[in-house]
């Protein structure tokens, strides 16, 4: 056998779809929200995205290392979760804190457990948890758009005032219009309704993600939030719920994680579901404004459970007994 | 005609039907021919020559006394040079028979059109024939036409899909040989009282469509379904599907659900068997690929080597990197050009080292774009981590055994993670452990 062929089990053919590009498509898909951080909270954002973008890339290329394990940053996803971590976090959060969130999230969080594909929960999601528990203050400390200066409240922190019947003097209602574009004070990345759901149909259009936890996510807090107007059943206001805070940015880049979500359309329905119910119970009964990390991360934990039991039938097998 | 039955999941790969417009060439009779002794599922064949003896085209030179097995012929007339084991196309080593051809083609004097009066005529005839399943596995097709007295077929389903990528040989003979496909429906009908025949072809195939459409309107037990162009549609569970909405159940064969399955190729065989009475020696191979020169679809005897057939397709346009017997969804890589051509050799594909090389795994991130691929629903992604973490007796709770091996997981994964390669040997394993159970 002088010709040597190589040889190996079939399939001999793959799509062109690689890890890589998908990180990629994440990563435009996040481009309109950046862009939108940036014109309204300015350089300062810009500034914060550079450095947990960097950080957490870095801190995958020193893990790896350290842990003497090929290198990995060439497959974006240290990319994305810096990016993603910059946009739920406060326009003049201290850069310092800033940095220890992107190591939380791409060193303790992805890294430790194993890399790609082996965090339980989404790392910038963990990260920024960690982050609102341990500097509360810096976490909810807001600016307003366009202008250097501190914010009074966001649209949540005005309805949480609202729900515990001490509204804030003064204050004033932000308009539907000004929530959709995201002239309203929050997170880098969460403010512009407009600009996710950009990067939602670019998500769609491009089948990294189905719509199914992003509408079912937003749908369940509508309806709940509608049912559960503080003047009585059916009185709430579901719009102003769906576009206050993270929800949007939540639903669409962060509950759709694939690391953490499941993987069939039975136990995605049921997660997003979860995920919705837990926000409106933390945003109206909590005592926080905002739900949606933790909503998030406890459906991330629940996963691997609701997987274990949602295992499809194959097919031709409906009739098998046990 | 619209489908009322679409299978969940498969793949959209890419067609490359480059030898669809390619007219069937015959191969100059090769010096030698390799021919082995297990060319479909079931007991082996024993030969019935040995060195030195003449034989002649049609001769049979293996046999098998066991039921799921098919006789073997000679495909050229020659002298019988060795009988030992010899490289398959498996890559083991099966007992094989070379013949040194005398370019004659001196056909056998006992090859005579049989003589059929009734089903179990017909069915010893199809044996008689050496017919194996011509488009997949190479199952015995009398086996496949005598099912359990319990399990009355209703059905013929005609397998004109050929989902494959590269894969023209069927497209061919429904082409060059309608007639001959018709004939073999109507006696595989006639004989075995089947009430009427659905034959699927894909729509990426419109002319053969039509082509069969046509040919079928005077008899209205068969008729000619348009199925979409998506793998794999042709293979058995996904095709009775598609075309009567039937599902086998797990662990089942089409006869369950009152079906019978035949490729294209096999149903013209029957036709001309009948007709000549010239057992299985040969037949249409699709030689292709990036590093052949003149792709073609080219007769061949049964038992030429594949350095034969891509000689006569003009040779390599640079070294070949990996050779498959099949499509490159399913197919086989060979460790050697000097295998043969068996009776269910639909295609040999040359590739270079950037089509044929085995990508390097990434890390799972659950995309799940294998479970949406998976046309029997399982989730491939599990199975792979299962078998890695060697965890074999959970396997089972994530119905390993249904896979049907089609690669569509593998294909699809962005990870370029080795899914259903480890199925197969998760598979191995669960009917290893279950054995040793009982």
């Amino acid at each position: 056998m002088e010709n040597r062929l190589f040889v190996c089990s079939s399939p001999h053919l793959r799509d062109n779809v690689t890890t890589q590009r998908l990180m990629l498509d994440v990563i435009i898909a996040l481009i309109p929200s950046t862009v939108a951080g940036i014109l309204f909270f300015g350089l300062r954002a810009a500034l914060v995205i550079a450095v947990t973008v960097s950080a957490s890339v870095l801190t995958e290329y020193l893990m790896r290392k350290g842990l003497k394990r090929e290198q990995t940053i060439s497959d974006l996803s240290a990319v994305v979760t810096g990016l993603l971590l910059a946009l739920n976090l406060p326009p003049s959060i201290p850069l310092w804190i800033a940095v220890v969130g992107a190591v939380i999230a791409t060193g303790l969080i992805k890294q430790l457990f194993g890399g790609l594909g082996q965090n339980f929960m989404n790392p910038a999601l963990g990260a920024r948890v960690i982050l609102v528990v341990a500097w509360a203050k810096h976490m909810t400390t807001w600016t307003e758009p366009f202008v250097d200066a501190v914010a009074s409240a966001t649209p949540l922190s005005l309805l949480d005032a609202t729900t515990t019947a001490t509204p804030v003097e003064g204050s004033v209602w932000y308009s539907y219009l000004d929530m959709f574009l995201g002239r309203v004070p929050g997170c880098i990345g969460e403010t512009s309704a407009l600009a996710i759901l950009l990067g939602f149909v670019y998500l769609l259009i491009r089948r990294v993600i189905t719509w199914h936890i992003p509408v079912i996510y937003t749908g369940t807090v509508a309806l709940l939030t509608w049912i559960l107007g503080t003047d009585g059943l059916f009185t709430g206001d579901p719009l102003y719920h769906v576009l206050a805070g993270g929800l949007l940015l939540g639903a669409v880049f962060m509950a759709t994680d694939y690391v953490t979500c499941p993987v069939t359309r039975k136990g995605q329905i049921i997660y997003a579901l979860g995920c919705g119910i837990l926000t409106v119970l933390f945003r109206l009964y909590g005592n926080m404004p905002e739900g949606v990390s933790f909503a998030i991360i406890l459906m991330n934990i629940v996963t691997p459970l609701i997987d274990r039991h949602t295992i499809p039938v194959a097919f031709g097998g409906e009739k098998r007994v046990g | 005609m619209p489908l009322k039955w679409v299978f969940h999941g498969g793949v959209s790969a890419p067609h490359r039907k480059n030898t669809a417009e390619s007219e069937t060439s015959v191969l100059d009779i090769p010096e030698k021919v390799v021919i082995p002794m297990v060319q479909h599922i079931g007991a082996p064949c024993t030969p019935t020559v040995k060195p030195g003896d003449t034989v002649k085209v049609g001769q049979k030179i293996g046999d098998s006394e066991a039921y799921v097995s098919a006789p073997i012929h000679s495909s050229v007339s020659g002298t019988v040079t060795r009988v030992e084991p010899m490289l398959f196309a498996g890559g083991n080593l099966v007992m094989s028979v070379e013949i040194k051809t005398d370019g004659k083609q001196e056909v056998y004097e006992g090859i005579s059109p049989p003589e059929i009066k009734n089903r179990e005529d017909f069915l010893k005839a199809v044996r008689s024939s050496g017919l194996v399943g011509l488009g997949g596995a190479g199952f015995p097709t009398h086996v496949k036409l005598n099912p359990p007295k319990d399990k009355v077929i209703d059905c013929l389903i005609v397998n004109g899909a050929e989902c494959e990528p590269y894969i023209t040989s069927d497209y061919r003979e429904m082409l060059e040989n309608p007639d001959g496909i018709i004939e073999g429906i109507k006696l595989v009908l006639d004989y075995l009282s089947i009430p009427k025949a659905i034959m699927g072809i894909e729509d990426n195939k419109p002319k053969a469509y039509k082509l069969l459409k046509e040919k079928a309107q005077n008899d209205n037990r068969i008729s000619v379904q348009s199925l979409r162009s998506r793998y794999p549609q042709g293979a058995e569970k996904t095709l009775v599907y598609a075309l009567t909405g039937r599902k086998i159940p797990s662990g089942k064969l089409p006869a369950d659900v009152g079906c019978v399955v035949l490729n294209v190729n096999t149903v013209a065989f029957i036709a001309s068997y009948v007709k000549t009475g010239m057992p299985l020696v040969q037949r249409r191979v699709t030689v292709d690929g990036p590093v052949v020169n003149q792709p073609k679809n080219v007769l061949a005897p049964i038992g030429t080597s594949l350095q034969t057939l891509f000689d006569f397709c003009g040779g390599f346009k640079s070294t070949p990197y990996k050779v498959l017997m099949g499509g490159p969804m399913m197919g086989i890589a060979q460790y050697s050009l000097e295998t043969s051509v068996i009776k269910n050799t639909n295609a040999i594909l040359a590739f270079d080292k950037k089509e044929g090389d085995l990508p390097s795994e990434w890390p799972c991130i659950r995309c799940g774009r294998c479970v949406e691929a998976c046309p029997m629903n399982l989730l491939p992604l599990e199975i792979n981590r299962l078998v890695l973490a060697n965890k074999i007796d959970e396997l089972e709770r994530y119905h390993i055994l249904d896979c049907i091996e089609c690669g569509s997981c593998s294909y699809s994964c962005p990870s370029k993670r080795h899914l259903v390669q480890s199925i197969r040997i998760g598979k191995d394993a669960v009917r290893r452990l279950k054995v040793n159970r009982n």
